[in-house]
């Protein structure tokens, strides 16, 4: 491919003798949709740490836009572009809807007051939240949390964005608004990283999927290779 | 606008009621220690409030800046003014110091640095002959500058003015982005690192104006008692009390910190005349309890579950 | 050095209250000091202080249990700003239990009186206190039963494994919240025990609670959390530490030692010696 946006090369981390990556390595176009997926400790959420930075990888490189970023603090990361949401919703609490988005507007895009709330409904709109900017973040139900994190990640203006099981326990129709809203940001020009479990919409968003099984890629390729792959079939159902 | 107003008239106020004639010393020698909290108060909460990071070592940072006062004044004669300059400048490097040792680590390893430091900087003075070791140093007061009857006065006065400079600044820091930064860094530090705030940088800049204002409101210690020792300035009172203070009044918002150093210190005047110093402690300590547990958000939260604002 | 092994003893408690539980337990030197002045009072009616340390250990357990109980339903179960008001809980209770003793006993010291205490073993050139070697033996002793017991009994590796893994542990079936609470009793009978060795070894007043924080969590980080015979070691290097400052400049600069040790350790490897 031609430079990629994200280069991750043989990265490992380590949790005292437990291996959580080995010698990871994917690289990423710009503007690709991009899934991951694997059972439950294969390492995604750690993968996804040591690229957004909350966690430094032990070894290996990692390059974003092809400025290596492993030793940049994960604040920096966010400045540079890459934004991401969690797994198990992560929100201000003692802000309103609003707020949360004010702060991703200030501190990574570096807007004034009135441009960032203006900036902030303006993702809100589009997520579909826009009628509880004014409510406290604490009193959100679990699908406007999730949906709180992706328009959090979204405020930050990112080049990459990387959501971290944002449609589990979501209904059909909510799996839907949410591809939707990918899909659309993904039009817009951001590159996405998905890690999901529900299958029918890593198939449908995904343009490559990898696998990760105990801390190592078990396969890579597109949705319907994946699905049909014995590896990934066996790590998923068990030995 | 409002505030300033306001605080314009409480300054006024304060030195009206310092020129006057009427009331007794012993009015200004309280009023001057529940302002002196007023100080400490906000100046914890700052850390501990806004970005939810508990500094149990007010007693030194409050101590550090009696005695850089103390230096001062013995070598060079320093004016009152100085002393209190050098008093912040010297605790803002202090907190400065331990934030850049702790604050990268969870907030307990935080608080238990900060009771290492009281510990260590007691030892330190204990162990330094010039400013009197353990037993202490007496000072001789400058004159007292007119119109200003006593210097007890004089320094209820610059005590008014050090509590209305606190708040202030608490109040900048509280309705600013910082404070929105500090605040994302309570709620959910992961989150904030993620959402581009940079936690240490602001976690140490919060410590830091922390540790200055609280050595702010200890340089005028010695000159208001004519004496300095160890095992007093130190008192681990001056945390507990640094402490429960936001903590009854509520933490979100800068008037919690004046709510509760009004409350809690005059509490704590009339219990330690009227029945005891250590019975005082005890007071201090159940009311921290009792609030923690069943009021977290202290008189404020009460107000606001009792009165709901439209927002 | 003994007094080294004497710190461990006393820091045990912490170690798996804090260590392994991540209970943010400032007041667990309080406690202990608590446990001196019970050793205190049951020797007034004649009991020897180590058979009153043991006496105590069921109460404190039971104390423990409550106190955590408490702490859990106040604060852990609400999580959020749990953290801070938690910490303050146990800076407020430290002071509380501080302040009772004052009211109760006095600002004086206290010092109980056994056969042992007073007299030293004599080798060659030393002399060894023997109200030493007895906190030595005891602290041995319960080092050694505590990481047994946590490595070999079915409750003991659940603890072990709450620390690390709570979720997986409810899928085993066990109650982590029970686990816990069985836990922190431990550390407070433990502590009870620790209190009596404390009187045991010199006179015990109410303000020592603050030093021992320094002590106990220097003791418990620079093992790292969670290590009980990193615990030992450390408790050891605390000791040689204190007696070699004790030795050169003087009594005045002892109580920073431990403090310092803690900072230093902060700093430059906040994960300790055996950490996880």
């Amino acid at each position: 491919m031609a430079a990629p946006l994200l280069k991750v090369q043989s990265v490992s981390k380590h949790f005292g003798g437990f291996a959580a990556l080995s010698e990871v390595s994917i690289a990423i176009a710009p503007g690709e949709r991009f899934g991951l997926i694997g059972p439950n400790g294969s390492g995604k959420t750690t993968l996804i740490n040591c690229i957004s930075g909350s966690l430094r990888n032990d070894a290996g490189s990692i390059e974003f836009q092809g400025e290596e970023i492993s030793s940049l603090p994960a604040y920096r990361r966010t400045r540079k572009g890459i934004a991401r949401s969690f797994q198990i919703p992560r929100p201000f609490h003692s802000m309103t809807v609003l707020e949360n988005l004010l702060v991703p507007s200030q501190y990574v895009v570096h807007l004034k007051e009135a441009e960032a709330q203006a900036q902030a409904m303006e993702v809100l709109r589009r997520i579909g939240l826009a009628d509880k900017a004014h409510a406290q973040a604490n009193q959100l139900s679990q699908v406007e949390l999730r949906k709180l994190e992706l328009a959090r990640a979204m405020a930050a203006r990112p080049r990459l964005l990387i959501s971290d099981e944002a449609m589990a326990g979501l209904s059909g129709s909510e799996v839907d608004e949410v591809l939707k809203i990918l899909f659309a940001l993904n039009a817009d020009g951001i590159t996405i990283i998905m890690i999901e479990h529900i299958m029918q919409a890593v198939m449908r968003f995904s343009q490559r999927v990898i696998c990760l099984d105990a801390g190592r890629i078990i396969c890579e390729g597109t949705p319907e290779s994946i699905v049909a792959n014995a590896d990934v079939q066996r790590a998923y159902l068990g030995a | 606008m409002k505030y300033w107003i306001g605080a314009a008239v409480a300054l006024a106020v304060a030195a009206g009621m310092a020129l006057s004639g009427a009331t007794n010393e012993y009015f200004f020698y309280a009023a001057f220690v529940v302002l002196q909290f007023v100080v400490l108060a906000t100046a914890w909460n700052i850390l501990g409030g806004y970005a939810g990071y508990v500094n149990f070592g007010t007693a030194a940072f409050f101590a550090i800046g009696a005695y850089t006062a103390v230096v001062l004044f013995k070598w060079l004669g320093a004016p009152l003014a100085v002393q209190i300059a050098g008093g912040a400048a010297v605790s803002a490097a202090l907190g400065f110091g331990v934030g850049l040792l702790t604050l990268r680590l969870r907030g307990i390893f935080f608080a238990i640095a900060t009771v290492a430091v009281i510990f260590i900087m007691e030892t330190l003075m204990v162990n330094w002959r010039y400013v009197g070791g353990a037993t202490g140093l007496q000072l001789l007061r400058p004159d007292v500058t007119p119109p200003f009857e006593s210097y007890t006065r004089m320094l209820f006065v610059v005590m008014a003015f050090l509590a209305i400079a606190a708040v202030s600044v608490a109040r900048y820091v509280q309705r600013s982005w910082i404070g929105r930064g500090l605040r994302a860094i309570r709620d959910s530090e992961e989150a904030a690192e993620c959402s581009g705030v940079p936690t240490l940088k602001l976690k140490l800049f919060a410590c830091t104006v922390s540790g200055a204002l609280m050595g702010a409101a200890g340089a005028p210690m010695p000159m208001y008692l004519s004496f300095i020792e160890p095992a007093s300035s130190f008192n681990l009172t001056y945390s507990v009390s640094a402490l429960a203070m936001p903590m009854i009044g509520g933490t979100a918002h800068w008037i919690g910190p004046v709510i509760g150093a009004f409350l809690l210190g005059s509490i704590q005047q009339i219990v330690t005349v009227t029945i005891s110093n250590e019975i005082n402690v005890l007071v201090v300590g159940v009311l921290l309890v009792l609030f923690v547990v069943l009021a977290p958000d202290g008189v404020l939260g009460l107000f606001r579950k009792l009165w709901p604002r439209r927002s | 050095m003994l007094l080294g092994c004497f710190y461990a003893a006393v820091s045990i408690g912490l170690s798996v209250s804090f260590g392994l539980l991540d209970v943010p337990h400032v007041a667990h030197p309080a406690v202990m000091i608590l446990g001196s002045y019970f050793t205190y009072v049951l020797t007034g009616y004649g009991l020897d202080p180590i058979v009153a340390g043991v006496v105590l250990m069921p109460a404190f357990f039971v104390l423990g249990i409550l106190i955590y109980r408490f702490y859990y339903e106040a604060f852990e179960k609400r999580g959020t700003d749990a953290a801070v008001r938690g910490l303050a809980f146990f800076f407020g209770l430290a002071f509380i239990i501080e302040v009772g003793l004052i009211l109760g006993f006095g600002v004086d010291q206290r010092t109980v009186h056994a056969p042992y205490i007073g007299s030293s073993l004599v080798l060659g050139e030393y002399r060894i206190p023997y109200r030493m070697l007895v906190a030595f033996g005891v602290a041995l002793v319960l080092t050694f039963l505590l990481t047994i017991y946590l490595s070999s009994t079915f409750t003991g590796r659940a603890i072990k494994a709450v620390a690390q893994d709570e979720p997986a542990l409810r899928l085993m079936g066990a109650n982590p919240v029970r686990i816990k609470q069985w836990a922190f009793g431990i550390a407070t009978g433990v502590s009870a025990l620790a209190g009596a060795m404390l009187i045991i070894v010199g006179p015990v007043e109410p303000a020592m609670d603050r030093l021992y924080i320094g002590r106990t969590f220097c003791v418990v980080v620079l093992a790292g959390l969670g290590s009980m015979t990193g615990t030992l070691a450390a408790g050891l290097i605390l000791g040689i530490a204190e007696s070699i400052v004790l030795m050169m400049l003087g009594a005045s600069w002892a109580p920073a030692v431990a403090f310092g040790l803690l900072l230093v350790v902060l700093g430059v490897r906040p994960q300790g010696l055996f950490g996880r």
